[in-house]
């Protein structure tokens, strides 16, 4: 029986979104983080709105960066352990297109979240109008490739009992081209001058990290579970 | 074609490369650290804007450029181990990573030490110290990833596909930094315009990035020569050689 | 020759802290890689050779049960 590549994908996304909405804590924890780490920030530094506007972009993505990584370690951790992993990895299913599906489900659960509540988090760290429209927009771009640099450091960790620092430890120092272009669009929206440089800059990582991500986290996989 | 190359790939035959390339490394070395230095420090002139503190840099510009050769000898070690499975490449990694780091401390160190009297601070979001930072931390994450590991055989494994995904990255995240530095940074660091430079502050110059690079080659085989061990201790060639040499020390 | 006289050197024309605190970090790094890369080697014969000892022991002792 032959399975064409798109129903691999959509069969496994739909999975893995069931699991995940059955958990609805790794969901709704990841969010809560990021809310609240981004709530510090006022408390932190002073409420004065012109000190906030100044330190929104990077408060927003740095908040978004973390909270990706929150719930990373169990992207495939419960397929390793119940050992589902080692069967795909043995089925005739090309494996980067299940761990493309599992980026994807990834990505609907953590940062599709943060995009919707960012509206919220924008009034609270007094970001106009175009600025929000910019936080949004990179988010939308940037998001899938946190989650695709963060599920490589997952699937390098999988096997590992204490994996969730390291994680960070792999991941982090990767996000930052990410971090930079997409604080400096939100930047550049925030005084209306033009920002779609850095998106198309976002844009082409993203393709570059979709046409190389699935294929070392399918090696780094097949590594983990050997 | 490739057949001669073959051999190498053995652990003992790998060891025994080693054993005879570090000796020849460590005294070409020695010899030009050595001289290099003593030219820098003594004989080369001082710079007519940074006066003496220029002598920094017959340690700081080898420093940043062998950490980064490091991290190539690295990425090429890694795309070996993970093409052709070749476990002596994965060994290499790790034996290197360590002087990596050593070349990146010195490099970060040297940095801060020149940029204080230069720029009046100890540390400046420069785009170079900035990337070099960075390049420290994907070595400490190479080094962390492989100590995780139990089984060293599955970490040798993780740790190539991790270092061939930092080696796409790094140059990314150079041009980032270099680009995010031109935009925040206004005119205090690129004041250290480059007068070409006078050829007698050149060759002290040269001779210690190649004497880094022989440090790197030399301390790669010794320490590629442990990993070896380390990996092959219960094997029957170990225990042969160490009683052999033993018979020769005696 | 560019300085005059040993203390000129030690003074490095003001920049004495900067520029032998850089050398001497370098100096002090490099030293503790290459002896910590050589005694690692020294450290691992030791214990082949623990290791080959203690089995060649075992082996007189099993021959001795034997006899």
């Amino acid at each position: 029986m032959a399975l064409s590549n798109w129903a691999v994908y959509s069969a496994t996304l739909k999975r893995d979104l069931k699991l995940a909405l059955r958990q609805k804590v790794d969901v709704v924890n990841p969010l809560f983080f990021y809310v609240l780490v981004i709530i510090l920030f006022p408390i932190g530094i002073g409420p004065e709105p012109d000190l906030l506007q100044r330190v929104a972009p990077g408060v927003i993505w740095i908040a978004a960066l973390l909270s990706t990584l929150l719930g990373v370690e169990k992207l495939f951790k419960e397929d390793y352990d119940d050992g589902v992993l080692e069967q795909l990895i043995l089925s005739p299913v090309p494996l980067p297109v299940v761990v493309m599906a599992k980026m994807t489900a990834h990505w609907c659960t953590s940062g599709l979240p943060i995009i919707l509540i960012s509206p919220l988090l924008a009034a609270f760290l007094n970001v106009n109008a175009s600025g929000l429209l910019a936080v949004i927009l990179t988010l939308l771009v940037a998001t899938p490739l946190l989650s695709i640099i963060a599920a490589i450091g997952a699937a390098l960790t999988v096997g590992l009992q204490k994996g969730g620092v390291l994680i960070s430890l792999l991941v982090l120092p990767l996000n930052i081209p990410i971090l930079i272009f997409a604080t400096s669009a939100v930047d550049n929206a925030m005084s209306n001058s033009p920002y779609n440089g850095q998106l198309a800059v976002l844009t082409a990582f993203l393709i570059l990290a979709m046409m190389l991500g699935p294929f070392a986290v399918s090696s780094s996989l097949k590594v983990s579970v050997s | 074609m490739w057949k001669w190359l073959h051999p190498w790939a053995k652990a003992e035959k790998a060891y025994q490369l080693c054993g005879r390339l570090s000796p020849w490394f460590g005294i070409i070395c020695l010899g030009l650290l050595v001289t290099g230095s003593v030219w820098g420090l003594l004989f080369a002139p001082p710079d007519y804007q940074q006066g003496e503190s220029v002598r920094i840099i017959y340690i700081h510009v080898p420093a940043s450029i062998l950490s980064m050769g490091a991290y190539a000898a690295m990425t090429i070690a890694a795309f070996i181990a993970l093409v052709w499975q070749i476990k002596m490449s994965e060994l290499y990694i790790i034996a290197v990573a360590p002087i990596g780091i050593g070349f990146t401390l010195i490099a970060l160190l040297t940095g801060a030490a020149w940029g204080k009297p230069m720029w009046g601070t100890w540390w400046v979001w420069d785009a170079r110290l900035t990337s070099e930072l960075i390049l420290l931390f994907i070595y400490i994450g190479i080094l962390a990833l492989y100590n995780a590991f139990e089984d060293k055989n599955t970490a040798g494994k993780a740790v190539s596909i991790f270092t061939l995904v930092g080696s796409i990255n790094l140059p990314i995240i150079h041009y980032s930094v270099v680009w995010w530095n031109t935009l925040h940074q206004g005119a205090t660091v690129s004041k250290m315009g480059k007068p070409s430079m006078e050829m007698s502050m050149y060759w002290p110059l040269l001779m210690n990035i190649i004497g880094f690079g022989f440090l790197l080659a030399y301390l790669g085989c010794v320490r590629m020569q442990n990993q070896i061990l380390l990996r092959e201790k219960h094997r029957p060639w170990v225990k042969k050689m160490v009683m052999e040499g033993d018979n020769h020390a005696v | 020759m560019q300085f005059e006289s040993i203390e000129a050197f030690l003074a490095m024309g003001g920049y004495a802290t900067y520029v032998w605190l850089s050398w001497g970090f370098t100096l002090l790094v490099l030293i503790a890689v290459t002896v910590a890369s050589i005694q690692k080697t020294k450290q691992i014969h030791k214990e082949v050779r623990e290791s080959l000892t203690r089995e060649k022991r075992i082996n007189q002792a099993k021959e001795a049960d034997l006899l």
